[in-house]
C-alpha cells in the first residue's frame, strides 16, 4: 500500500514536555495515533495552547500508510522515537531496529 | 573552594522562590509560553526534542563532594538516572518536569547550587582551567577572579537583556587550558612587566557561524579594575551590539565590524566614567574569595614513587594523571568516554561514586572539564591504584586522555532541537573504529570535536579533527574540518571539501589519520603535522 | 487593579510634552523627552537640569539597551522622572528599578502591588549601581 502524504500536528506536553500528537479529539505520545489535518491547524494550535494543552504546536509533513504515520523530516522522527542512542529510554525499548527507521 | 556564605545562600533561595512563582503563573495560564520562555531560559530550562532540558550551572566547573552526591540524587529523582557533563563545564538533565523544576532547584539549593544564567542572553558561566590551584604550570589560580566574576554578573540588573548570550573564561596559566581566546571574553591572569599580578583581557572571540578568535582588548589591567572594566565592555556590547539579526549578535562581530581599536577605544572611555562610580568591590572581599582557594593541607610527607607493576594500571597512570604542584600528588582526569559510550554522559551511581572517591582522596573536590571530564585535583600518588580499581570497575578508567577515543561530541540530534545531525553515533563509531589503545597511544594527542549543527557546542572549529553534522536535503551529513586548536597557539579549523555520510566520515578520519602518521617527523601531534604539510596530502588521501 | 501608569515618585507627573529624541534639535527647552532603544542617553547630558521626564521605551522586553540608556542617566546625576514604557513585564521591574527607572508604563496592566513585591524580589543585591542599594561586598566588609 502507498504511503498517503498528510500534514499533522506535534508538540510538547507543557507539564511533562512529553513529545504529543494531535489525534483529532487529543495528543498522544505515539505519533501512530496523528491524524491528518484539515484547514483548522491553526484553530487547533490556538485552542490547544491557550488551554494548556499543548506547548510549541507545528504542522508537519508525514505520510501514512495506514497503519504507521512517518514524519517526512529526520529530527521529528527522533521526535516520534526517543533519543536513536538510548533506546532503552524510547517508546520502542525492545525494538532494536527502532534506530534504524530513523533515517 | 568558595562556600557560599548567608548572603549567597539567600540570593539562590531567592531565585527558587521566584522561579516557583514564574511556574505556578505557566501553569495557571496567567504567563504565556511566549512570556514565560525567556525567563525559564535564565532557569537554564530548555523545552528540547524530547523534554524540558535542565543546565544546571557548576561555576568555574569546581564542585565537592556534597553537591556531586546531590547531582547524582538528582539524576534518580528527577530525570531518568543519569546526566550530562557540557563543554562548559556545567550539567545537564534530559528529561525534566515543567511542574517537578521549582522542588528540584529547591534541593540544589540546598548544597548551594543552582540553574542561574545558564541559558538567556545574558552572562553565562564563567569557565577556567580545570587544573586550577593545581598545575605547577600556574602563575595564580584564575577562580578567585571567577569566583568575583560570578557574583557581580548574577542578576544583574544592566545585562540580563544583552542582543545575545555571553560567556567568559579566564585561565591563569600561559598554557590554555579552557579555550580562552574562543570566548566572548577570555581573561588571562599574568605578570605586568613590572612583576605584579595583571589580567590580560581578550574581546570577541567564538565559534558557532562565524568562529574568531579574540584579540587583546587591554594587554594588563589591573586585578583591582576587573569589575569596573567588564562593567564598561559589556556597557559597549549593550549599547552597540547588534540586534536586527540573531545570527551577527554576539560581541565578536561588534568587535570585527567596529574594529578591535574602536571597540577598546569605547570601552576606554566608559572604563574612566565607571571608574568614578566606586563599582569596585574592595580588596578585602578579593582576600576573602582567595583565602577560600588556599591550597589544602599537603602531606609534605607524602610518597613520590607509583608502584606500576599492574600494566593495565600503568597506561592508566600514563595517560590519564598529570603532574600535580606539589610533591607526592597528582592530577587525575576520570575519562567519561569509554569505547563506544556516550561522551560526557553518567549514570546516578558513577556520579556517586566519583563524589565519594573525591571526598576521600581528593580534598572533596572535583572539576568539571570542557572536554566533557571529571577532573580529581589533589591525589596522593600513592592512592592512585586503589582510586583505579573502583573507577575501572565502574568503567570509568578509560587509559584515552587526549587521545582519538577521547570525543568531545554535543548532544546533537538525538537530545538538541537545534541540531540537523546526530553527532553521539558518529562518535560511537569513530571510538569503536578507534578502540584499540595501542593505536590511540600511537596516535598521540588528536582532539576531536563533533558538533550537530552550527551552533558548535561540540567545539568542532578548535578540534584537530573537527566534524559538523548538516542537514543535506532532509538527510544527515558530516562536514570534516582539520587542523583546530584551542591552546594558547589558538586556531581554526579548516574544512577539507565535500561532506560525508556517518561511515563515510569515519573512513575519512582514518585515512587523515594515516596521512599523519607516513607523513610525522619527531614527536609531532596530529596538528603540528598538519600546519607543517598543509591540507593538500590530507585531501588527496581523502577524496582519492 | 492593573495600572498603566505607575509612578514610585512623591512629586506630580510632568505635563509637559514628550518630545521624541530625534526632534530635540527643534525643542531645545523640552522638558520632557523619550528615548527609543537606539538612541544615546549621553547626549542628554547637557540638558538634565531642565528636565523633569525621561521616557524610555521598550518596544520589547528583550531589548536591553533601555537599561543601560536608564543607568547612564542617573549615573550623570540626572534626578528627574526616569519612566519605562511599553512592553514592560512585573517579572522584569527589579531590574528596572536597580537600573534607576521610577515610574513605569505598561501596555499590559500592572498592580501597584506587584510592583512593590517585584522590587523586593532580592534581599541583597550583588552589585553597585544607581538604586542606592548596599552591594553585598559592602555588606560583608562594612
Amino acid at each position: 500500500m502507498s504511503a498517503e502524504r498528510i500534514k499533522i500536528l506535534t508538540g510538547n506536553d507543557l507539564f511533562s514536555g512529553d513529545v504529543t500528537w494531535w489525534t483529532g479529539h487529543d495528543w498522544s505520545r505515539h505519533v501512530d495515533h496523528a491524524v491528518p489535518l484539515g484547514d483548522d491547524a491553526a484553530a487547533i494550535v490556538a485552542r490547544e495552547e491557550a488551554a494548556q494543552r499543548v506547548v510549541s504546536a507545528y504542522v508537519i509533513d508525514a505520510t501514512h500508510d495506514g497503519t504507521s504515520v512517518r514524519p517526512a523530516h529526520i529530527k521529528d522522527r527522533v521526535r516520534a522515537l526517543g533519543p536513536t542512542v538510548r533506546l532503552d529510554l524510547s517508546l520502542h525499548p525492545d525494538d532494536p531496529q527502532a534506530a534504524a527507521q530513523i533515517v | 573552594m568558595y562556600l557560599y556564605d548567608t548572603h549567597d545562600q539567600a540570593m539562590v533561595d531567592a531565585r527558587v522562590t521566584e522561579f516557583t512563582d514564574q511556574v505556578a503563573r505557566r501553569l495557571a495560564g496567567t504567563l504565556t509560553e511566549e512570556q514565560f520562555r525567556p525567563l525559564r531560559l535564565k532557569n537554564g530550562l530548555y523545552l528540547q526534542l524530547h523534554a524540558y532540558m535542565l543546565r544546571v550551572a557548576i561555576p568555574y566547573g569546581t564542585l565537592n563532594a556534597r553537591q556531586m552526591h546531590m547531582l547524582g540524587d538528582i539524576a534518580d529523582r528527577y530525570d531518568r538516572g543519569y546526566a550530562h557533563f557540557t563543554t562548559r563545564q556545567n550539567i545537564q538533565y534530559n528529561w525534566i518536569k515543567l511542574d517537578q523544576s521549582p522542588a528540584l532547584l529547591a534541593d540544589l539549593a540546598t548544597v548551594g547550587m543552582h540553574a542561574i544564567q545558564t541559558s538567556g542572553n545574558c552572562i553565562r558561566n564563567t569557565t577556567a582551567d580545570h587544573f586550577a590551584g593545581a598545575a605547577a604550570d600556574e602563575i595564580a589560580d584564575p577562580r578567585p577572579y571567577a569566583e568575583l566574576l560570578r557574583q557581580w554578573s548574577t542578576f544583574h540588573p544592566e545585562f540580563d537583556y544583552l542582543p545575545r548570550k555571553f560567556k567568559v573564561a579566564i585561565i591563569g596559566s600561559d598554557i590554555d587550558r579552557a579555550a580562552m581566546k574562543l570566548h566572548d571574553i577570555g581573561i588571562q591572569v599574568v605578570n605586568d612587566p613590572a612583576g605584579q599580578i595583571a589580567l590580560r583581557v581578550y574581546v570577541g572571540g567564538g565559534m558557532g557561524r562565524t568562529p574568531m578568535i579574540a584579540p587583546v582588548i587591554r594587554e594588563f589591567l589591573p586585578p583591582l579594575q576587573m569589575i569596573s572594566y567588564l562593567e564598561a565592555a559589556l556597557r559597549v556590547y549593550n549599547r552597540y551590539g547588534r540586534r536586527d539579526n540573531k545570527y551577527k549578535a554576539r560581541i565578536k562581530i561588534l568587535v570585527h565590524e567596529i574594529g578591535a581599536d574602536e571597540y577598546r577605544r569605547q570601552v576606554e572611555e566608559e572604563f574612566a566614567h565607571i571608574l568614578t562610580l566606586g563599582l569596585e568591590p574592595p580588596p578585602a572581599e578579593f582576600a576573602r574569595i582567595a583565602a577560600q582557594f588556599a591550597d589544602p593541607a599537603f602531606d609534605p610527607a607524602a610518597p613520590d614513587a607509583i608502584d606500576l607493576s599492574d600494566p593495565d594500571f600503568a597506561v592508566w597512570v600514563a595517560q590519564n594523571v598529570h603532574a600535580h604542584k606539589a610533591p607526592g600528588y597528582a592530577i587525575v582526569t576520570i575519562s567519561l568516554k569509554p569505547v563506544g559510550g556516550i561522551p560526557g554522559d553518567a549514570s546516578a551511581d558513577q556520579i556517586r561514586l566519583m563524589a565519594a572517591i573525591a571526598q576521600e582522596h581528593s580534598f572533596d573536590e572535583l572539576r568539571v572539564t570542557h572536554a566533557q571530564n571529571i577532573v580529581l585535583p589533589h591525589v596522593k600518588k600513592a592512592d592512585l591504584y586503589a582510586i583505579w580499581q573502583q573507577l575501572d570497575a565502574a568503567g570509568l578508567a578509560t587509559a584515552n586522555l587526549d587521545l582519538i577515543g577521547d570525543i568531545i561530541a554535543c548532544p546533537g540530534l538525538d537530545y538538541c532541537s537545534l541540531a540537523n545531525a546526530r553527532s553521539i553515533p558518529l562518535a560511537q563509531k569513530i571510538s569503536e573504529r578507534f578502540a584499540d589503545g595501542d593505536r590511540q597511544r600511537n596516535l598521540r594527542e588528536l582532539k576531536l570535536k563533533i558538533s550537530g549543527c552550527i551552533n558548535a557546542c561540540g567545539h568542532h572549529h578548535a578540534g584537530h579533527i573537527g566534524i559538523l553534522g548538516v542537514d543535506r536535503k532532509g538527510v544527515e551529513n558530516y562536514q570534516l574540518l582539520l587542523g583546530g586548536c584551542e591552546g594558547a597557539d589558538t586556531s581554526i579549523g579548516t574544512i577539507t571539501g565535500p561532506g560525508f555520510s556517518e561511515d563515510g566520515v569515519v573512513d575519512a578520519i582514518e585515512r587523515a589519520t594515516n596521512v599523519y602518521l607516513d607523513r610525522r617527523e619527531g614527536d609531532e601531534r596530529f596538528v603540528d603535522t598538519f600546519r607543517r604539510v598543509g591540507m593538500a596530502p590530507f585531501k588527496d588521501a581523502i577524496y582519492g | 487593579m492593573g495600572e498603566t501608569l505607575i509612578r514610585l515618585r512623591d512629586d506630580a507627573a510632568s505635563t509637559a510634552p514628550v518630545v521624541p529624541f530625534a526632534d530635540l534639535g527643534d525643542h531645545s527647552n523640552a522638558r520632557a523627552v523619550r528615548l527609543m532603544p537606539g538612541d544615546d542617553a549621553r547626549a542628554l547630558r547637557p540638558l538634565l537640569e531642565q528636565l523633569d521626564l525621561v521616557e524610555v521605551a521598550f518596544p520589547a522586553y528583550t531589548d536591553g539597551r533601555g537599561y543601560s540608556a536608564a543607568r547612564i542617566l542617573r549615573e550623570y546625576g540626572y534626578t528627574g522622572e526616569l519612566r519605562a514604557v511599553g512592553d514592560v513585564l512585573v517579572d522584569q521591574i527589579s531590574h528596572y528599578h536597580r537600573c534607576g527607572f521610577d515610574a513605569f508604563a505598561p501596555v499590559q496592566p500592572i498592580t501597584r502591588a506587584a510592583v512593590d513585591k517585584a522590587i523586593a524580589t532580592w534581599p541583597a543585591v550583588y552589585q553597585r549601581t544607581v538604586d542606592g542599594r548596599t552591594p553585598i561586598w559592602a555588606l560583608r566588609h562594612g
